[in-house]
C-alpha cells in the first residue's frame, strides 16, 4: 500500500475549494513548482472540514499557494503525522512555518 | 472481599478526580476532539503540579524514586485518570509521568545505566516490539524474527507489527527466535537502539484509534552486541509474558473511567430530554439501559479491585487479572454503546466524547490479549484444578 499522498494537484482557488465536500481529511498545499508549503489536516473543529482548512491556507500563504491535493479520512491525526514524517524523510525538514512540529513527530524510513 | 477504601485511598481518589475535572477537562474544550497531546506549555505546567502532589511517575517502583502505590490504589487512580475525552489511551495526557518498560527493572546494572535511568529522567523513550504479522495472541509460536550469533554480536532480521511509539523511541525491546525450538524456549529479548543500522519504521498503521498509532517495523541484518540481551538467551518469553499478566489490571481499570463518564452524561441527558411528552428518564426502555449500565460498571469495578487486592496480598492473581481485563473491556464497551443509543444523533457526533470512547474501547477487547485469550487463561486455571 502506498503511503505517500501522490494524487494529482488541483488548482487552489476559492471556486475549487467551494466545490469540495465538507469532509475531514489531510492535504498538501504547494506553489507553482510543486514545492510543498503546508502539510495540514481538516479536523472536527474546522466548521466546514477541508473547505475551511484550505480557506485558512489560502489566507495564510496568499498568492504563493497555487495548488493542493487532499485525501478524506476520519483518521486525520495519524495520517497527518504520517505525512509530516514522510515529508521530513524526503526533504530533511518540514515547511518553514511547521518546523516546530519536528520536535513532536517521529521518524519513518519507508523505502 | 472488602472493597471499601482506606482514608488514604479516598483522599487520593478525590484529589485525582478534582485534578481531572479542574485541570484536564477545561483544556480539552479547546482541543481537537481526537487530540492526543496538550500544548507543551500546559503539559509542563501540569507535570509540575503532579510532581508537587507527589504523584509523578506513578508506576516507578519505590526503590527507584516512585510513590510506591499498591496495585489497588493504582487501579483506583486509573479509573479516575481516564474520565475525560482522551482518557482511555492517554490518561491525563501523560502528566503523571511514565515508568518506562517494566522489564528494564530486571536488567543488568550497565543496561539500567544506559536505558532505564535516562528513561526515568525523561531523556529516552523505549518501545515494546513483540507482535509480528504472523500473530500476536500466541507470541511464543508466532515469532519469526530470527537472531543468530556472529562473533560477539547477534544479527537480527524480521519484522514487527502494531508496535506503539517505535517512530519516537530511542530504543526498542525486541523479541527474536534464537534457537530451533518453535515455542517459548527459543525466544530472546534484545534491547536495541533505534539508530542501529537496519532498524526501520516502515509505516504508520492506522486504526480505529486516531492518536497513539501503531507502526510496522523491519529489521535488515541488524547487528546487536551480546551485552544488549535482556535476561538469558532463549529466556525472553518469560520476560514478555510477565509483562502481559501484570499489565492487565491497570489496563482493565482504565476502561471503567469512560464508562462512568458516559453513564453520568446519559443520566443528565435522560433527565433533561423530552420526547413524546415526557422525559427520557421516565421511559422504561431508557431506565433499563441505565440500570444495565450500572450493573456493568459495578461488575467491572469489583473484578478489577478483586484482582488488584489479590496482587497486593501476594496471592496468585492470573485468573482474576484475566477476568478483570475481559469484564472491564466488554462491560465498558456495552455501557458506551447504550449511552450513544440514549443520546441519539448527538451521541455519534464529535461534539461529544462518546464516539471516541466507542471506537477506542473496541480496540481494548483485542489489545493486551483478546477476550478469547483471557477465557483460555481462565479455563486453564479452572480446569487445571487451581480452584480445588
Amino acid at each position: 500500500m502506498g503511503i505517500r499522498l501522490d494524487k494529482p494537484w488541483e488548482t487552489l482557488d476559492a471556486g475549487t475549494i467551494a466545490s469540495l465536500p465538507a469532509q475531514l481529511g489531510v492535504y498538501q498545499v504547494a506553489d507553482d513548482d510543486g514545492n510543498v508549503l503546508s502539510v495540514g489536516y481538516a479536523g472536527a473543529r474546522h466548521l466546514f472540514g477541508i473547505r475551511s482548512a484550505l480557506d485558512d491556507e489560502l489566507q495564510f500563504h496568499g498568492i504563493q499557494a497555487t495548488k493542493f491535493r487532499y485525501e478524506f479520512t476520519s483518521n486525520y491525526h495519524s495520517r497527518w503525522d504520517e505525512l509530516l514524517m514522510l515529508h521530513l524523510c524526503d526533504h530533511g525538514q518540514l515547511p518553514d512555518h511547521q518546523r516546530a512540529e519536528e520536535h513532536r513527530i517521529g521518524r519513518l524510513s519507508p523505502d | 472481599m472488602d472493597f471499601s477504601l482506606t482514608d488514604e485511598q479516598q483522599l487520593i481518589v478525590e484529589t485525582t478526580r478534582r485534578f481531572v475535572q479542574s485541570e484536564i477537562v477545561p483544556l480539552e474544550d479547546h482541543l481537537d476532539p481526537d487530540a492526543g497531546a496538550l500544548d507543551p506549555r500546559d503539559h509542563a505546567r501540569l507535570v509540575e503540579k503532579t510532581q508537587g502532589m507527589g504523584f509523578y511517575g506513578l508506576d516507578i517502583p519505590e526503590e527507584y524514586g516512585g510513590p510506591g502505590l499498591d496495585t489497588t490504589t493504582r487501579a483506583l487512580m486509573a479509573i479516575e485518570m481516564s474520565q475525560h475525552r482522551a482518557g482511555l489511551y492517554n490518561p491525563c495526557y501523560g502528566v503523571f509521568g511514565g515508568a518506562g518498560l517494566a522489564q528494564l527493572y530486571e536488567a543488568t546494572d550497565a543496561q539500567k545505566e544506559r536505558w532505564l535511568y535516562p528513561t526515568l529522567r525523561g531523556e529516552k523513550k523505549g518501545c515494546f516490539a513483540l507482535t509480528e504479522p504472523s500473530g500476536g495472541s500466541d507470541p511464543a509460536r508466532a515469532i519469526q524474527t530470527r537472531g543468530f550469533k556472529d562473533g560477539s554480536e547477534w544479527v537480527l532480521s524480521g519484522s514487527k507489527l502494531y508496535i506503539s511509539g517505535a517512530d519516537k523511541a530511542d530504543y526498542a525491546l525486541i523479541f527474536a527466535r534464537t534457537s530451533d525450538d518453535p515455542g517459548r524456549n527459543g525466544v530472546t529479548a534484545f534491547i536495541v537502539d533505534t539508530d542501529t543500522p537496519g532498524f526501520h519504521v516502515r509505516r504508520v498503521v492506522h486504526t480505529l484509534r486516531a492518536t497513539h498509532y501503531a507502526t510496522e517495523l523491519q529489521f535488515d541484518e541488524m547487528r546487536v552486541p551480546e551485552e544488549n540481551i535482556l535476561g538469558e538467551v532463549n529466556g525472553g518469553f518469560a520476560i514478555a509474558n510477565d509483562r502481559l499478566s501484570r499489565q492487565r489490571i491497570p489496563y482493565a481499570a482504565g476502561c471503567i473511567g469512560p464508562a462512568i463518564q458516559a453513564q453520568e452524561m446519559a443520566i443528565d441527558w435522560a433527565k433533561s430530554r423530552e420526547t413524546f411528552g415526557s422525559l427520557l428518564a421516565e421511559k422504561q426502555a431508557i431506565q433499563w439501559m441505565i440500570v444495565d449500565n450500572e450493573i456493568d460498571i459495578r461488575h467491572a469495578r469489583y473484578c478489577v479491585l478483586e484482582a488488584a487486592q489479590k496482587a497486593d496480598s501476594g496471592e496468585r492473581f492470573r485468573t482474576e487479572a484475566a477476568m478483570a481485563k475481559l469484564v472491564a473491556t466488554e462491560a465498558s464497551s456495552r455501557v458506551v454503546d447504550r449511552c450513544i443509543q440514549i443520546h441519539g444523533g448527538v451521541g455519534v457526533t464529535k461534539d461529544l466524547p462518546l464516539e471516541r470512547w466507542y471506537r477506542e474501547l473496541r480496540i481494548r477487547r483485542v489489545g493486551e490479549g483478546p477476550s478469547e485469550v483471557q477465557r483460555l487463561i481462565m479455563a486453564r486455571d479452572i480446569l487445571g484444578g487451581s480452584f480445588k
